[in-house]
């Protein structure tokens, strides 16, 4: 009976010697290689061409060091753009979390269909982010969308085609409303991991309904909450090229353009390779940034249970 | 300091399922109350709707003399320590102490002045910068306890609070909790399925099986003299001897014809009852007069050394006698198993007490 618990608390310890040597190498080589190719190596391309500078046919190409650095961050288009993100990024994930969090608390409220509910509410999230922004750009189209005309039968305002705002609120919700449904499914498992002896608890100690969700549940889903901000913050800035290019194509005038966008204006419109490619250098130390800024700071708040 | 009463209580479940069939309790004010029974016999049910935490489907629930059934478990003024205690584990052992009394509005130095006093009572005060994960179980325990004890509420409820921790420490809770209820003097219910912690805590024992009482009373009364079999067979370790007698009455004779050597008993007794340690074992052929003496073959020895356990089969039931010391029997030994007639219970075909 010893014996064998020793044995097998011996097998489950994750340490394990290979006879060879080259094997351990042989079976990680493919995973290397795809990252390799699909990652350092057009990463480095991009490095690159970010320090080249073409003629205008795109016959030759010079080495400028970081010229194409200088003129991007120079370039009132380029701050600007940078503003678009941090503006659209910050709404689409607050958005998209603060609605996924009341649905999520309200489904799991429910005493019938509580299935039916989650099901439904998951749905959007099958929904092609082109697709997606099709159907919201329809919706308050101010000519033909039926929501634009409710919205104008109300009394206000609406026109997304020439105005900034509106058409940033547009999109902002085009990209919330498909994030919701993942985060209502994150959400959903989250409430549902909150121990139900913990709510009673706080009940007899005499807290209230909204006293127990943001002094006991809230803290709780606190590592899902983190969890979620990353992936939302990653989500609006990468994710949302299709959204903004069938809703706004980063119009009107350059109201939308995220950075994502301009990348690819830049590059494959308006072929000025070397400011695209410096864009998208300066795009991936943004995200390394970032994601370490989450890890470091955010994450030191968060209990994991 | 409150009563609770429990006015035939009943809990019927959206499914049909009738959980707690109409209990009645009444619990003086200081006092422990115990329900004990094996599990689903609807004890933590009935401890959840005194707690508010389940709706009470008939009857009436009340504290102080106050019908509380509307009452949700916020306004009761109740705490109740949870079987894996419930600790808040994103706050510290301070905080989920304070908890309670911050909900309540409770000023700050107060606070701080009844949360650190009850640490040092428990002996705490160490841990209050802690997290609950980096507590034992033996020291979450009392986070609980004393959780439930900063807030000074007018009933304790406990909720098998000792099941997740060892032996050792169990004992050494048992006593402590004891001790605290009776000198903080708060109306408890407590619910276990440990019939040794139901006897060494209670002021009141209520044997709890399938939804009913089975019987309510001091520990000691309760042991001896179980209301029903099923009293007699949950309370004491090892439990009682229970044989049954031909269903002719009056009854002299085992169901299996052994004839037993005490006067035939007047009334509907069908089934027999005695204590391991009401018992003895007896070599002799001669049986003693007035008294059971059963035939009986040794099965097995347990010595645990103050006492023996003998399990033997006797009128093809099994049954346990308990000597001191070492035994004199061994396994195979033939003997008689001798227990006095006043030391024996009889039971009705129902499984009711017959005097």
């Amino acid at each position: 009976m010893g014996d064998t618990w020793i044995a097998r608390e011996i097998s489950l310890s994750p340490r394990v010697v290979f006879p060879n040597k080259i094997l351990p190498y042989l079976l990680v080589a493919p995973q290397l290689a795809i990252t390799l190719v699909f990652f350092y190596w057009p990463a480095g391309q991009a490095l690159y061409q970010s320090m080249l500078r073409q003629d205008p046919f795109g016959l030759k190409s010079r080495f400028v060091w970081f010229a194409n650095f200088r003129k991007v961050l120079a370039d009132p288009a380029y701050l600007n753009s940078i503003k678009v993100t941090v503006v659209f990024s910050l709404a689409t994930a607050i958005v998209a979390m603060v609605v996924a969090l009341l649905l999520a608390v309200m489904a799991e409220k429910a005493v019938r269909g509580k299935g039916l509910y989650r099901t439904l509410l998951i749905w959007p999230y099958a929904v092609a982010p082109a697709i997606a922004g099709m159907l919201w750009l329809f919706l308050f189209n101010p000519s033909i969308g039926s929501l634009a005309y409710l919205l104008r039968s109300l009394g206000i305002v609406w026109d997304p085609l020439l105005n900034g705002t509106h058409a940033m609120i547009l999109l902002v919700s085009a990209a919330a409303w498909k994030q919701i449904s993942y985060n209502f499914l994150f959400f959903v498992a989250g409430l549902q991991a909150v121990p139900k002896t913990l709510i009673e608890a706080a009940a007899m100690d005499g807290a209230g309904e909204t006293k127990r969700f943001w002094t006991i549940v809230f803290p709780l889903l606190a590592p899902t909450t983190f969890f979620l901000l990353v992936v939302n913050t990653v989500y609006a800035l990468f994710d949302t090229f299709g959204i903004v290019h069938a809703v706004t194509g980063g119009g009107p005038g350059k109201t939308t353009e995220t950075l994502v966008y301009k990348v690819y204006n830049d590059g494959f419109v308006n072929l000025i390779l070397g400011d695209s490619a410096a864009q998208s250098v300066i795009l991936m130390a943004i995200v390394i940034a970032l994601t370490a800024i989450q890890f470091r700071y955010v994450e030191r708040k968060v209990h994991y249970g | 300091m409150a009563t609770v009463d429990l006015k035939d209580v009943r809990k019927i479940y959206p499914s049909g399922v009738e959980a707690v069939k109409g209990v009645s309790i009444a619990i003086p004010d200081k006092e422990l109350c115990v329900l004990v029974g094996p599990s689903g016999c609807g004890k933590s049910t009935l401890l959840r709707m005194i707690a508010g935490l389940e709706t009470i489907s008939a009857g009436t629930v009340a504290i102080d003399g106050k019908v509380v059934n509307a009452i949700g478990p916020t306004e009761r003024d109740i705490a109740m320590v949870f079987q894996n205690y419930a600790l808040y584990p994103h706050m510290k052992v301070y905080d989920n102490m304070a908890y309670g009394l911050r909900n309540r509005g409770t000023p700050n130095d107060e606070i701080d002045s009844r949360v650190r006093s009850t640490a040092k009572v428990l002996e705490l005060s160490a841990l209050l910068d802690r997290r609950p994960r980096e507590l034992s179980g033996g020291q979450r325990q009392r986070v609980a306890m004393g959780r439930a004890i900063v807030r000074n509420p007018k009933v304790f409820l406990f909720d098998e609070p000792l099941s997740n921790l060892d032996a050792k420490l169990r004992g050494q809770m048992r006593i402590e909790i004891k001790n605290l209820q009776r000198s903080l003097g708060v109306t408890s219910v407590y619910v276990t399925h440990d019939q040794l912690e139901a006897m060494t805590l209670a002021d009141i024992l209520v044997v709890m099986n399938a939804g009913l009482v089975e019987q309510t009373g001091a520990p000691l009364d309760v042991y001896e003299k179980p209301a029903s079999t099923f009293v007699a067979s949950f309370i004491g370790a090892p439990p009682m001897n229970l044989l049954a007698l031909t269903g002719a009455s009056p009854s002299s004779v085992l169901a299996d014809g052994t004839v037993i050597g005490l006067a035939p008993r007047q009334g509907k007794a069908v089934t027999l009852g005695f204590r391991p340690e009401d018992a003895d074992i007896t070599f002799a052929t001669e049986a003693p007069a007035g008294a059971l003496a059963l035939p009986a073959t040794v099965e097995a020895v347990e010595p645990v050394g103050a006492e023996s356990f003998l399990h033997c089969v006797a009128a093809g039931s099994r049954i346990v006698v308990r000597v001191s010391g070492r035994a004199s029997a061994k396994p195979g030994d033939q003997l008689r198993v001798v227990a006095r007639s006043e030391k024996l219970h009889w039971f009705d075909q129902a499984g009711k007490r017959v005097d």
